[in-house]
């Protein structure tokens, strides 16, 4: 679905995304770890040619996203406040960004009846912008907004930071169903190691800007990201 | 402990992003305020003179009579304007100071802010004139101090009503009601308040007014600001209930419907886009100038076009040359969703054209003044159309001032004037109107130089498609930058 050539993102001698080459199939949940400044945003913005890398490019199911703009119908994204429109309703958000994918009303209703318990009465009908929303309710915004118009590919940034335990939990509900059972590619960054290998297939752990492990997640696969960051 | 303060507001000062930016604009920034200190007290200076040589009258009673509309817009405008001395103050809650330090550093700061020290400039050179012409020093001091105490007692007032939201309005309208029976001449404020400000003048003790007004207004707002200095309560972030919104009716606009509701809404929802509304209703009124003939250079002919443009395009000029920094906050998501740079466009576009013919059909309470008149404008408004709604917009592409939507600082004279592509793209957007209309007029008569106005209009709009095509590529070039500039915040 997603390849990766070669890219890298120089900024005056100072590289913060190195990767030769990376690949990841249609319908894969990936992760990505490591710590501050390891690279994570500024792939994911890559990704969504929000940045624009050095060398190499980047290919979504066939399009060179710096080419042709043909990669945003089919993809969607949470990286960020700057993803919100903040002086919206969440309803109204919602409804913008159905539209933008071609959602009737009724069918960004039905969408967000399934997100009733992960929502837990904080987002609809708050009479409130979304400014005015708490960190955590605004990313309960955002993710769900980039679940809108039946994407194929889904990346969030730092989904589970902000969000209470219970939010939390769901969260990862969602997003193992959203790749088991819909076939859709999802890409997570995190900071939390159980989190990421409990809803990933598959965990790319970055360190300053280069691929330094790819593994399929099994069950010694937290372990070894533990011992990994531990050092 | 104060030396802290300072030094942190020295510091959030020359450190802010705005500042921060180049030592070329901060030279030219500060020239600018220079000039435009120096043009005011010069006013002060000249103003004396040209009242008592020119109209021949006595300059203080003169400036008297019109004090109260300069009380009433000085307030106005600190509302509109000043920002509130909170920011900054959650960090310090915590920290070992006494409350009462706190609130009379934030009001120490508004002191000296900009719109109190601003009347310094003109009334200091007005007084030196009049002690200079025989008029008693100590009379002048005593007609200072009270309207120091006047301006001062403004500042916390100002304080006291903010965040009252609708108080600003009915203020401005009474003043624009009083000033309309004024020059009607059917009820003039003025004969109530200039013995007042004359009183001031000659009587030491009416001084003593205003000065226990001030303490009265500090006493108050001090207390207030003291009390309520917590997370849950005057600091807080206001948050009022709202409705969501449909505006079903904008959907006959097709797909560009998705965008014109958001702008709707972006106007309708944030200070700093209201504001924009507000002054190209502002606008309206600057034709005024032109056809009442009430400044003698602007009696040209070919100033009418001039004025025609600003007139019918206000809400094009003031919005226009935001776009897309309106959409600064949320650029990303417009960036990667499944959107259309041409309907992006196109609804603003529209947004432009809608208001262009609202001014227009408003301006017809120019017809008063003849059919000219109204014909410039008629002329002016398709040439908005036309061609500036196009310039605007190409314009924008190279603007990557983020705004601040929920704040209103900066409203006015933002630094993206000295950027000089923009620069050059106020010469088809103003100078061009004027040189065709000038070419006509002097060859074969005004109508020709309004029909060439016309033409050049009709002939922008006859290119629209072409014209979107090549801002759209200009904004696809420019977006990286684009969204890099929008990331760093005030």
């Amino acid at each position: 679905m997603i390849t990766i050539h070669n890219v890298s993102k120089t900024y005056t001698d100072n590289t913060v995304l190195h990767i030769d080459s990376l690949e990841i199939p249609k319908g894969q949940s990936f992760g990505l770890v490591g710590n501050n400044g390891a690279g994570k945003t500024t792939l994911f913005s890559a990704l969504l040619d929000l940045i624009k890398p050095t060398t190499g490019y980047i290919e979504s199911n066939g399009v060179q996203v710096h080419k042709s703009e043909d990669w945003k119908a089919f993809t969607s994204a949470f990286i960020d406040e700057t993803f919100l429109i903040g002086y919206l309703t969440a309803e109204e958000y919602f409804y913008f960004i159905g539209e933008l994918r071609g959602q009737k009303k009724s069918e960004v209703d039905a969408l967000l009846e399934g997100f009733k318990d992960f929502f837990h009465g904080e987002i609809l009908g708050q009479k409130k912008y979304l400014r005015d929303l708490s960190k955590g309710n605004q990313k309960k915004a955002g993710i769900v907004a980039a679940l809108i118009g039946k994407p194929d590919v889904i990346i969030l940034d730092e989904p589970f930071a902000n969000l209470d335990p219970t939010t939390q939990i769901r969260l990862k509900g969602i997003i193992k169903d959203l790749a088991i059972n819909q076939d859709i590619t999802v890409l997570v960054s995190s900071h939390d190691l159980s989190h990421v290998t409990e809803v990933c297939e598959r965990i790319v752990v970055l360190e300053k800007g280069e691929v330094i492990k790819d593994l399929k997640t099994s069950e010694e696969t937290l372990q070894e990201l533990e011992m990994h960051f531990a050092q | 402990m104060f030396k802290h303060f300072i030094t942190l507001q020295w510091k959030s000062f020359w450190r802010s992003a705005s500042l921060s930016s180049n030592i070329w604009i901060k030279l030219f920034m500060g020239f600018w305020a220079l000039l435009l200190i120096i043009m005011v007290s010069f006013g002060g200076m000249v103003a004396f003179y040209l009242i008592k040589n020119k109209l021949c009258q006595d300059p203080l009673d003169f400036i008297n009579t019109f004090l109260i509309y300069w009380v009433i817009f000085d307030l106005v405008f600190k509302y509109a304007l000043q920002k509130m001395p909170v920011v900054n103050i959650k960090p310090l809650l915590i920290l070992p100071f006494k409350k009462n330090k706190i609130v009379s550093f934030a009001f120490g700061k508004t002191v000296f802010s900009f719109f109190n020290i601003f009347h310094a400039f003109f009334f200091i050179p007005f007084s030196v004139a009049l002690i200079s012409n025989d008029y008693p020093v100590s009379n002048v001091l005593y007609w200072n101090l009270g309207l120091m105490a006047i301006v001062y007692s403004n500042n916390f007032l100002n304080i006291l009503v903010n965040n009252r939201d609708n108080l600003v309005y009915i203020i401005a309208g009474i003043m624009a009601i009083l000033g309309g029976l004024h020059y009607f001449e059917y009820f003039n404020i003025t004969e109530y308040t200039a013995p007042f400000f004359r009183n001031i003048y000659d009587n030491v003790l009416i001084v003593l007014f205003p000065i226990i007004l001030l303490i009265l207004f500090i006493y108050l707002s001090f207390t207030l600001f003291a009390k309520d200095l917590f997370l849950d309560a005057g600091l807080a972030v206001k948050s009022k209930d709202v409705k969501t919104e449909d505006l079903l009716w904008l959907d006959r606009f097709g797909k560009t419907a998705i965008f014109l509701k958001n702008d709707i809404k972006l106007i309708k929802r944030n200070k700093r886009a209201r504001s924009t509304v507000l002054v190209s209703i502002m606008f309206l009124f600057y034709g005024l100038l032109f056809f009442t003939g009430s400044i003698e250079t602007y009696e040209g002919p070919v100033w009418r076009i001039f004025a025609g443009i600003f007139v019918s395009g206000g809400f094009l000029l003031s919005f226009g040359q935001f776009v897309p920094s309106w959409d600064s906050s949320y650029y990303p998501l417009m960036m990667s969703q499944n959107i259309k740079y041409k309907e992006y466009l196109s609804s603003k576009w529209w947004l432009m054209v809608i208001a262009t013919l609202l001014s227009t059909i408003l301006c017809s309470a120019y017809l008063y003044f003849g059919w000219e008149v109204y014909l410039a404008i008629l002329a002016g408004a398709v040439y908005n159309i036309g061609v500036n709604s196009h310039v605007v917009l190409w314009a924008g592409a190279y603007i990557k001032t983020p705004i601040d939507l929920t704040s209103n600082k900066k409203a006015f004279g933002d630094k993206q004037a000295f950027n000089t592509k923009t620069l050059l793209l106020t010469l088809p957007k103003m100078v061009l109107p004027l040189i065709l209309y000038a070419i006509g007029h002097y060859s074969l008569g005004p109508n020709a130089g309004y029909a060439l106005v016309v033409l050049a209009g009709i002939a922008g709009f006859a290119f629209k498609d072409k014209v979107f095509d090549i801002i759209e590529k200009i904004y696809r070039e420019e977006k990286y930058k684009t969204i890099a500039a929008y990331k760093q915040k005030k």
